[in-house]
């Protein structure tokens, strides 16, 4: 994990370094030279790079990501910091909605194999797939909110505003986890336990839940884990399409108003959950499967 | 010549992948003959025209699919769009390839400290999410087509990386490599005359698969505003003018939508033959 860590903290330093000299951002255009000179110094931008970049870490370190240049003398890690509920908000129900979704229907398609619910599993699957996810969005809006006025059409306000959103967000990835349970499932249904299991007058539904699905599982838990990097992407275009006040949308402004101080602060936030996640998923995998131990 | 035929009749056997490379065969012919294809000029404005609802819904007979805020023929543009979208994909994709196979090969082939950088350099790439690197880095440099391709290619690297090293990691001590090595080939030569045809299959189904993810993330970064810009048209950039008129004219949305989704359909119907054909151990999944 550290290695990686380095590897996005030196990611962002180059980008942050590309993006043009901090010190005349800083200052007033017509600043004198030795301003320029002294404020570099101050700054240690004078000094080689690589101690430039062990400076840049410890600042990181100690939550130092430097000073917004669009919200004048705020720190850029409380703003990022005070959108990140948003979108974890939004990232969890969209994980829920892929859950409800795909596990069910992954079961389904593997059961009734190349009969019609698995048609239509498949079908939905392979659509999902195929559909930009902000496109859904703005139809869903379309159908839910002009013409059916059921829910809002953007912002961020009761549960019903939620809706919309992370359905959109999730559609895709229960779209690729309903495959994903259908092929592993219907590998491990071709297991000899599984048919040793039904030799011995085991209920079908039982052998099913309590032989098969729990051993297709860790395939499907694993992708889950991975798939939070995806579903953090597709929120900064969700966001957008439904004004909802997450990282997503202010990593554009910041981009926009190239606020390199918010932007660092948000990859490195979100690369942060990336990583929790992924370890999450590493201590789901000891739950779920007892052979699997870290001791 | 039998050899591509046989393929090609296999290939095309199933109807659903038959179906497939018809919708991406018409669509790349869209895009190369689209000046003679589109009824009209794509950025030419009509302000009497403006938000004119398709013919078949009540508008004017001569735009089949509306006009958008400025009177411009959405079927045109849709038109004219499909060649940025199958330039960016392809070329995006052409470009990941190129690296992750280098890097794949190189990573599976040496292994040790070698495989070690590499690796890392993937789990860096993967724990960032593509989008929020993609805009930062087109927002440092600029949005360009060019820079744009440059951008997928050089971030979007890791599926084959990742591929073709578990691929390279296992034919690496196949008979037919060591038999090579053995003959005192020059390492290069091994990569690209033994290893390579060898891990073909599934480097040609991830492509197929990646030029229908390259094609929506292209939509989605014309779509905030980070693609190519305007005169130029994208699908995206209609999705994001449709998104503003999403109350008062449906189709502005609709359509752009419609045809990333048959794109990209299309590309995962022949990606799925594909890999049946050429890789029927991943059958099914």
């Amino acid at each position: 994990m550290i290695p990686v860590v380095l590897g996005i903290t030196l990611i962002v330093f180059v980008l942050v370094r590309i993006s043009g000299d901090p010190v005349v951002l800083m200052l007033p255009e017509d600043a004198e030279q030795w301003q320029v000179e002294a404020l570099r110094e101050a700054l240690g931008l004078d000094r080689p790079i690589p101690v430039q970049y062990a400076m840049y870490l410890r600042d990181l370190v100690r939550g130092d990501f430097g000073t917004s240049l669009r919200y004048t003398n705020q720190d850029a890690l409380p703003i990022v910091l005070e959108r990140l509920p948003a979108t974890l908000h939004l990232t969890l129900a969209a994980l829920l909605v892929a859950v409800i979704i795909s596990f069910p229907l992954g079961i389904v398609a593997a059961v009734y194999r190349n009969r019609w619910p698995d048609v239509t599993a498949t079908s939905f699957a392979v659509l999902g797939q195929a559909m930009p996810n902000f496109w859904l969005g703005i139809m869903l809006i379309l159908l839910f909110s002009v013409t059916l006025g059921w829910l809002p059409v953007s912002g961020r306000g009761g549960l019903n505003s939620l809706v919309l959103p992370a359905v959109t967000l999730g559609t895709a990835l229960a779209a690729l986890l309903t495959r994903l349970m259908r092929s592993s499932l219907l590998e491990v249904l071709n297991q000899d336990y599984v048919r040793t299991a039904t030799a011995k007058g085991l209920q079908r539904r039982l052998v099913l839940l309590k032989h098969a699905v729990r051993n297709a599982l860790l395939a499907y838990v694993t992708v889950l884990g991975l798939q939070v990097a995806s579903l953090m992407a597709g929120a900064v275009v969700t966001e957008q399409v439904f004004a909802w006040p997450g990282i997503g949308l202010l990593a554009i402004q910041a981009i926009n108003s190239r606020d390199m101080p918010v932007i660092q602060g948000v990859v490195v936030v979100a690369a942060l959950i990336v990583m929790s996640a992924n370890l999450i998923v590493d201590v789901l995998y000891a739950l779920i499967d007892p052979r699997i131990s870290y001791s | 010549m039998s050899g591509l035929w046989g393929f090609l009749r296999r290939l095309l056997s199933s109807p659903i992948a038959a179906i497939g490379t018809l919708v991406l065969v018409t669509f790349v012919v869209m895009a190369l003959f689209a000046p003679q294809l589109a009824p009209f000029e794509p950025t030419a404005p009509n302000l009497r025209a403006r938000l004119a609802p398709p013919s078949w819904a009540g508008g004017p007979a001569q735009h089949v699919l509306g006009t958008d805020h400025l009177g411009r023929d959405i079927l045109s543009r849709l038109i004219y769009g499909s060649r940025i979208a199958l330039l960016v994909g392809i070329a995006g994709v052409t470009l990941q390839a190129f690296l992750g196979i280098t890097l794949g090969t190189l990573a599976g082939y040496f292994g040790g400290k070698l495989d070690v950088g590499i690796s890392r350099l993937i789990d860096t790439l993967i724990a960032i999410p593509n989008t929020i690197l993609y805009l930062t880095v087109l927002g440092v440099f600029g949005p360009s087509l060019v820079g744009l391709v440059l951008v997928i290619g050089f971030i979007g690297w890791t599926t084959f990386a990742r591929v073709v090293r578990a691929e390279t990691m296992s034919v690496r001590s196949r008979e037919f490599v060591e038999a090579a090595r053995a003959l005192g080939q020059y390492t290069p030569i091994i990569l690209v005359r033994h290893v390579l045809p060898a891990i073909m299959a599934p480097i040609i189904v991830v492509a197929t698969l990646n030029v229908a993810t390259v094609i929506i993330l292209e939509a989605s970064l014309s779509f905030l505003g980070f693609g190519v810009q305007p005169p130029t048209v994208t699908w995206g950039r209609m999705l994001a003018d449709g998104r503003n008129y999403v109350a008062t004219a449906w189709w502005l949305a609709t359509f752009p939508g419609v045809f990333i989704t048959f794109l990209c359909l299309s590309l995962i119907f022949l990606g799925d033959r594909l890999r049946d054909v050429l890789d029927p151990r991943l059958r099914g999944r």
